[in-house]
């Protein structure tokens, strides 16, 4: 297995089914002549000209919706919003156009598209540049939503996304994309909507998915030098949840933390607690606890961002709460 | 992480231990499970074992220590972990150099056990952090979120806030949901149980510990009581509430009287005697008769084999009878459960096990709880007739005396036979003069026909 870093898992991705299929193509600010602003669409304008990497004004709700509408006649679009930030201003096309055209058309348009960018903090953007918004589309049907965390999972799903008849919000990390890991070669596909037990353990229960995922093993990590083994749950995709995936952990470890980069308040992890007392509420020995970002915009200064993000530490003193070591 | 060995109750009642014999030396690698150690309780000897994975790094009390429960004895941790602060925790023991083996020196005072230990019951071995350990538990952390400026947030209605409150004041046990499957499937009862979790809450470890240390066997002999179906709880009525207020005003906590009788054990010695003529296999006691009659008796009195239970009289419909055996510096009475279905031979063997064990001090708690009624027999120390005392809750108790010739009328006729005086003690609160007579009538009805006990 080559080990490569996470934007190149996705370039990889995009390079494989733009090669694979010719409905697919892929537009957005800067993705063509740029090379993408996270250098995502490298080489792809070269390799598969301007009529299937294009550049678009800075126009997110218009180039959103024609993109929708190159769904409805047939075409597979892969939609790049530099940041999820910046996608608030066409989230009228993904909720309300892709989202619902299927169910509204009684069945006649399909809309086989894909939303990405990155999603998250990453360092001193500040309070309108530092969001996770996995939850406001997992609150969506007829959407699906992806965040992988790994360079494997990155390329996997993509993959999974824009074969995917559905609309797919596909969440990449900024500070993911330099990270590295190992892909396996050739055709690398990860079903959307399944999980992964990235690392066991019997003592205790972290869900997470997307950026996350690295600071959980981190913990896991830590813990382990104390003789504490953590089952590690990736999502990996947030809508549909792998509730099944969930229950199999907690039913062994009885206890769960869960660990995600938003707010608090109808956060992902709400949802996940919710299946969780719903599927093992008799397997429970503690109540289950959350790591999230604390409730606030996000600080600019260093040090007060710090204490808003959720980290190792935090998710330490949780995971010792539940089994009740302190 | 360290572990704490402590003191830990190891029979229902136990309030100390004294530490008979250590298993493991200092710098022995141990593994959860490990005997380290045996300990005396008020009852027997029984094994103190390891909670926890390591090296037995420090031993705190000496042979021949009492301790009340709860004490640290020792911290198993791995080689190299620094396991001062957890040992400097436990002063009193420390002080005293462990090694100091010379008779001359005083053994430790046993002090009151650490205040987090709480009360005497079995308090589990505490898992700690090798940087934390012998910190007192503090509140649970929750950092102080960041708020933006404006009017105080309104409560969040997520209730993490309120994991650490102490218990309701209405008493209520908290558990958790695992805490409590795990209970059920084991047959363990909660009620006995201390929680270590924030405010007294049972979880998976608490159970797990009860039933390693013999918490569970008071319960799971309790449960064998509570089955549902082996018993029927009375409701006091008022004369039946006014009875057991007004006799025990007048005579202590327990208003007991005494109800005497003699048997003819003449067929019952003839019996005997043609056993034991017909080999070893088949004899058996005065004693094994006497419990095979009462057994037989009480299942035909429900309400003399019974509980006082203060608000209501519980009627058992299984018979498990205690057998009141002398040892060493005191008594114990092992259980012969549902004595009522063990055929004559089959009590005979196992009172004898259970005596003799019980001489050893070898008995397990779950052997000598969850009695429904009790008999006691000096008859082998020549006492013709006696008294015994009520084992709260039971509502009574039989005490036997000695088979002797006597004479006695029979007809208008002089003759000499084999007579036995038994003495029940009953509970006024729930048994009556006539209700106990009742029953030393059906016992009167097996002993002196004793081919009844055999078919």
């Amino acid at each position: 297995m080559a080990v490569v870093t996470y934007r190149d898992a996705l370039t990889q991705a995009l390079r494989e089914e733009l090669q694979r299929d010719d409905r697919v193509f892929l537009m957005g600010e800067e993705v063509a002549q740029y090379n993408g602003a996270y250098k995502v669409s490298k080489g792809l304008l070269d390799e598969f000209g301007p009529m299937r990497i294009v550049d678009t004004p800075i126009t997110e709700l218009g180039f959103a919706g024609v993109g929708v509408g190159a769904a409805m006649v047939g075409l597979r679009p892969i939609v790049e919003f530099m940041t999820w930030n910046f996608a608030l201003l066409a989230i009228d096309e993904v909720v309300n156009a892709a989202a619902k055209m299927l169910y509204m058309s009684g069945g006649q348009y399909k809309i086989p598209m894909v939303f990405r960018g990155p999603n998250g903090s990453a360092l001193q953007l500040s309070a309108q540049h530092s969001q996770a918004w996995e939850s406001w589309y997992s609150h969506i049907p007829g959407l699906k939503v992806c965040t992988p965390g790994t360079p494997a999972d990155a390329k996997g799903l993509l993959k999974s996304a824009i074969r995917d008849d559905n609309p797919v919000v596909f969440l990449e990390g900024e500070m993911l994309y330099n990270t590295k890991g190992e892909v396996p070669d050739g055709e690398h596909i990860v079903p959307i909507g399944v999980a992964e037990l990235k690392r066991e353990g019997d003592h205790c229960s972290i869900i997470t998915h997307g950026k996350m995922v690295l600071v959980a093993m981190k913990v896991a990590d830590d813990l382990a030098k104390e003789g504490i083994n953590i089952d590690v749950v990736d999502l990996r995709t947030v809508r549909p949840i792998d509730v099944e995936a969930i229950a199999r952990s907690v039913q062994k470890t009885n206890r769960a933390v869960v660990l995600e980069e938003g707010w608090e308040i109808c956060g992902m992890g709400s949802q996940v607690v919710d299946f969780i007392q719903r599927e093992c509420f008799d397997d429970l020995d503690a109540p289950v606890l959350r790591v999230h970002q604390e409730d606030v915009p996000m600080p600019y200064a260093k040090n007060l961002e710090r204490a808003a993000k959720p980290d190792a530490g935090k998710a330490i003193a949780a995971i010792r709460k539940v089994m009740y070591l302190d | 992480m360290a572990t704490k060995v402590v003191m830990e109750a190891l029979s229902p009642t136990m309030e100390e231990g004294r530490l008979v014999k250590w298993n493991k030396n200092e710098g022995d690698a141990v593994k959860n499970g490990d005997v380290l150690a045996e300990v005396e309780t008020d009852k027997a000897i029984m094994e103190l074992v390891a909670r926890g994975d390591g090296v037995l790094r420090k031993r705190l009390a000496n042979e021949g220590d009492s301790s009340p429960v709860g004490t640290l004895l020792a911290v198993i941790a791995t080689a190299d972990e620094n396991i001062d602060s957890i040992v400097g925790s436990a002063a009193p023991a420390a002080a005293a150099p462990a090694a100091a083996s010379g008779a001359s020196a005083p053994p430790p005072v046993p002090q009151s056990p650490p205040q987090s230990q709480g009360e005497s019951s079995a308090p589990p071995q505490q898992r700690v952090a090798g940087t934390q350990g012998g910190a007192p538990p503090s509140a649970p952390q929750r950092p102080a979120p960041a708020r933006p400026a404006g009017p105080p947030p309104a409560p969040r209605g997520n209730g993490a806030s309120r994991t650490g409150a102490p218990s309701a004041p209405g008493g209520r046990q908290r558990s958790s949901p695992l805490a409590r499957r795990i209970a059920s499937e084991r047959g363990v009862q909660l009620g006995g149980i201390q929680g270590s979790g924030p405010g007294g809450r049972i979880v998976k470890r608490d159970i797990e510990n009860a039933k390693a240390t013999g918490g569970a066997g008071r319960s799971a002999a309790a449960d064998r009581l509570a089955a549902e179906g082996d018993f029927k709880d009375v409701p006091l009525t008022q004369i039946r509430k006014t009875i057991a207020r007004r006799l025990a005003e007048s005579n202590g906590p327990v208003p007991t009287f005494f109800l005497t009788a003699e048997f003819d054990a003449t067929r019952a010695a003839e019996m005997r005697a043609q056993l034991t003529e017909m080999g070893d296999q088949y004899k058996v006691s005065f004693n094994d008769i006497v419990i095979k009659g009462v057994a037989l008796a009480l299942a035909e009195h429900p309400e003399v084999n019974a509980h006082w239970l203060n608000d209501k009289i519980r009627h058992f419909n299984r018979i498990h009878l205690a057998m009141a055996v002398a040892v060493e510096d005191g008594l114990i009475t092992p259980v012969l459960f549902d004595a009522d279905r063990l055929s004559l031979w089959e009590i005979s063997e196992k009172a004898r096990d259970l005596a003799k064990r019980a001489r050893e001090r070898k008995l397990m708690p779950e052997e000598y709880t969850g009695a429904t009624f009790t008999v006691s027999n000096l008859g082998m120390f020549g006492i013709d007739q006696f008294t015994a005392i009520i084992n709260p809750p039971e509502a009574g108790i039989l005490a036997i005396g000695g088979v002797e010739e006597k004479p006695v009328v029979i007809d208008g006729a002089l003759e000499v036979r084999q007579r036995m005086r038994v003495t029940m003690s009953c509970d006024h609160r729930a048994v009556d003069g006539a209700t106990g007579a009742k029953f030393l009538q059906t016992v009167r009805r097996y002993i002196e026909n004793p081919l009844s006990l055999v078919i």
